[in-house]
């Protein structure tokens, strides 16, 4: 009787501590800092001209990937927070799952809410495509959001980054600070490599470095992952015992990467990054590692194309062109941020 | 116990080097094979021993995060089941141990809480394959996705910086004792507690009886269900201690961390002559096995050379461990029938 006594006591004692230990345990998910209380979102504030007079009452729907990483998020929170600077502008998001078969239904779903105008960043441009153009078809324009359809009779407006002009700005600030150097030793950290827009951001900086007569090196793809940079560039560091510049093509990854480099202690070196993260931003306006400068592609691109949509819905005109509608191709310029112009940059850094 | 005696792994008093030290001593000679050709390919680096000691240095302390979970999947292995949800525990476990709220409580509060959620939820898989009967392949299969999906809940899919307060893991990967990167002792000092549990206690030898022959252990009275629960809760705690590792190495938690660790720790396992069916293993080929796939990708990338080749060379060395196991099997029974 005695032991199993014990034993139940034991194992009264083993449950009431489990459960304990796990309403700790769950208490520990929580993210909330104390007086946290922005979104990290940026917002567009055009003060010229008389676009953010309220208009028409307007509807916009609104599909995107859901987030795998900071950028896809920042996106999101960019349009959400510009959409809800405008009393007129009713903002209809809808999930777009984790790929085309799911976004597809959603879009499908909004297109039968005949909202005024649908901006969408597609999961694949050309698998979206189709949906676009039922969409057009249907009367509502729609606002393709960086990643381009195949066929540009399914968007009003193209919106989009520059890949192949983010290796450009990387390799003209390489370039400029390596020219006349004798056989400078350049490295470049891709992306996952099978991806389109990792291949038109090497082939933007290769041509821009070709145009100062230098090379790339020694050229190791990661994941965009933190760990994936950290472990390729350990390696590289390793097998390349001086290197006089490095071009890592995201931030996200590059938080792996500067580990990396102070695990070897390396400094000879100076780095680019890519995309503009915040965490980017303040290691440039610190000095405190390699990193010296990084090329945007900034997910501010979703707010501007939330503010075209409701000028395209409205009938409205951009302020600064003759035209009496809105232009149907956007490329946003890569943007060099250096410590020079990086406080001007902060406010539209990225959390990754 | 017939079965115990069988499956034990080296028996007392041969002079014959029994098959798994054969197999190690194999794997080590891929190992200087490796080193060989650095050698030829890079003459400029791997002939100077300083860098040589460096960068074997910084193999080893790629390969600790894995190597950790490879000694926890060798065991289950062993116990004839397969875990896939290591990379997915590591990632969850890192991202619960890096949350604001977590960070709170200091370095060792994290500690704790990778290793207190690896426990659980590695307990988990054992109590839905022991006494809900599931599949091991497929009762992990979930756990793979659903922790997989409340890391990425828990982060919001953002990177969760270790916050500078948080000394002791910031510094973890910077550290050496007596020249050797703290990583590296973590996953040696895993590795010795490993190989004792596995071939100097009752419980590694419960382990062998019931991946060689379950039936046979449940007749000779070992409790196989709590034993299989016991043996995915060890996956998970070495799951929860890589996640400190890959946290310190990164110095950040999330979600998408421990990207296709199953795989590595799987593929390693198999070719240090884990066997898929159960029964058959040994801690020191796992760890070789892992120290192998990380040589290899040092060895491209120190040549400069794309990812892509090594995914192929590391194929074909899956396939060529497993042909040569076979081929070893099948003569090792003729010499034994005949």
């Amino acid at each position: 009787m005695s032991v199993s006594d014990a034993l139940s006591r034991r194992r009264l004692l083993a449950i009431g501590s489990a459960v304990g230990g796990g309403a700790l345990l769950a208490a520990c998910t929580s993210n909330e800092k104390k007086g946290d209380s922005g979104s990290g979102s940026q917002t567009v504030n055009n003060s010229q001209g008389d676009n953010t007079a309220p208009g028409k009452a307007v509807k916009i729907g609104f599909s995107a990937p859901a987030a795998d990483h900071g950028w896809i998020a920042a996106i999101t929170a960019n349009a959400t927070a510009q959409a809800g600077k405008y009393s007129e502008v009713t903002f209809v998001p809808v999930a777009a799952g984790k790929d085309v078969t799911e976004q597809r239904p959603a879009v499908e779903s909004l297109i039968s809410q005949k909202p005024d105008v649908i901006v969408m960043l597609p999961h694949d441009g050309a698998q979206m495509t189709s949906t676009g153009r039922k969409a057009m078809d249907a009367g509502i324009p729609v606002v393709n959001l960086d990643r381009e359809f195949s066929d540009p009779l399914a968007y009003r407006l193209l919106i989009k980054g520059d890949n192949y002009g983010m290796g450009v700005a990387a390799g003209h600030y390489i370039g400029q600070k390596l020219k006349g150097k004798t056989n400078p030793v350049i490295a470049e950290i891709p992306g996952i490599d099978e991806l389109q827009l990792t291949q038109d951001r090497s082939k933007g900086f290769r041509d821009a470095l070709a145009l100062y007569g230098l090379k790339v090196g020694p050229r190791i793809a990661a994941r965009f992952t933190v760990a994936s940079g950290q472990e390729v560039t350990a390696n590289l560091l390793s097998g390349n015992p001086h290197i006089d510049a490095v071009w890592n093509h995201d931030d996200d990854q590059g938080v792996g990467v500067l580990q990396a480099m102070q695990q070897a202690g390396r400094k000879e070196f100076f780095m680019v990054g890519g995309a503009g993260s915040l965490d980017a931003m303040q290691h440039i306006k610190a000095g405190d590692t390699p990193l010296e400068a990084t090329v945007t592609y900034s997910p501010t691109m979703a707010s501007s194309a939330i503010n075209l949509a409701r000028l395209i819905a409205q009938g409205r005109k951009m302020s600064e062109l003759a035209e009496l509608q809105v232009p149907k191709l956007i490329i946003l310029q890569s943007e060099t941020i250096t410590k020079d112009n990086v406080d001007q940059y902060m406010p539209l850094g990225f959390r990754s | 116990m017939t079965v115990l005696e069988k499956a034990t792994p080296i028996p007392a008093g041969r002079r014959e080097w029994s098959e798994p030290v054969k197999r190690n001593l194999g794997l080590v000679g891929v190992l200087i094979a490796i080193l060989a050709v650095g050698a030829i390919t890079r003459p400029d680096l791997f002939l100077d021993l300083d860098w040589l000691w460096r960068n074997e240095l910084l193999i080893l302390t790629q390969a600790s995060a894995i190597g950790v979970i490879t000694v926890g999947m060798t065991f289950v292995m062993i116990g004839g089941g397969i875990d896939l949800s290591v990379g997915a525990l590591v990632a969850l476990t890192s991202v619960w141990c890096t949350t604001v709220a977590t960070q709170q409580f200091g370095s060792l509060g994290m500690i704790f809480t990778a290793v207190v959620v690896g426990v659980i939820a590695g307990s988990l898989n054992g109590v839905l394959i022991a006494y809900g009967r599931l599949v091991p392949f497929i009762a992990t299969l979930a756990m793979l996705v659903a922790a997989r999906g409340l890391a990425q809940m828990i982060s919001g899919k953002l990177t969760q910086r270790v916050d500078v307060a948080n000394q002791f893991i910031n510094q973890l990967s910077f550290n050496k004792i007596l020249g050797i990167p703290a990583l590296v002792l973590i996953m040696l000092a895993v590795g010795v507690l490993g190989w004792i549990l596995l071939n100097r206690t009752t419980f590694g030898r419960r382990t062998f009886a019931i991946g060689g022959n379950p039936e046979a252990a449940r007749l000779a009275g070992i409790n196989i269900r709590r034993h299989l629960v016991l043996l995915y809760a060890l996956s998970g705690l070495c799951c929860g201690i890589a996640a400190i590792i890959v946290v310190s190495l990164s110095s950040a938690g999330a979600a998408d961390h421990g990207d296709l660790y199953e795989l590595d720790a799987i593929a390693a396992a198999i070719i240090g002559g884990t066997a898929l069916s159960g029964g058959r293993g040994t801690i020191v080929g796992s760890l070789l096995g892992v120290v192998i796939f990380k040589g290899i990708t040092n060895l491209f990338i120190v040549n400069n050379l794309e990812q892509e080749y090594q995914l192929i060379v590391k194929g074909a060395i899956i396939v060529a461990a497993v042909l040569i196991q076979q081929f070893r099997v099948s003569s090792l029974r003729r010499r034994t029938s005949g």
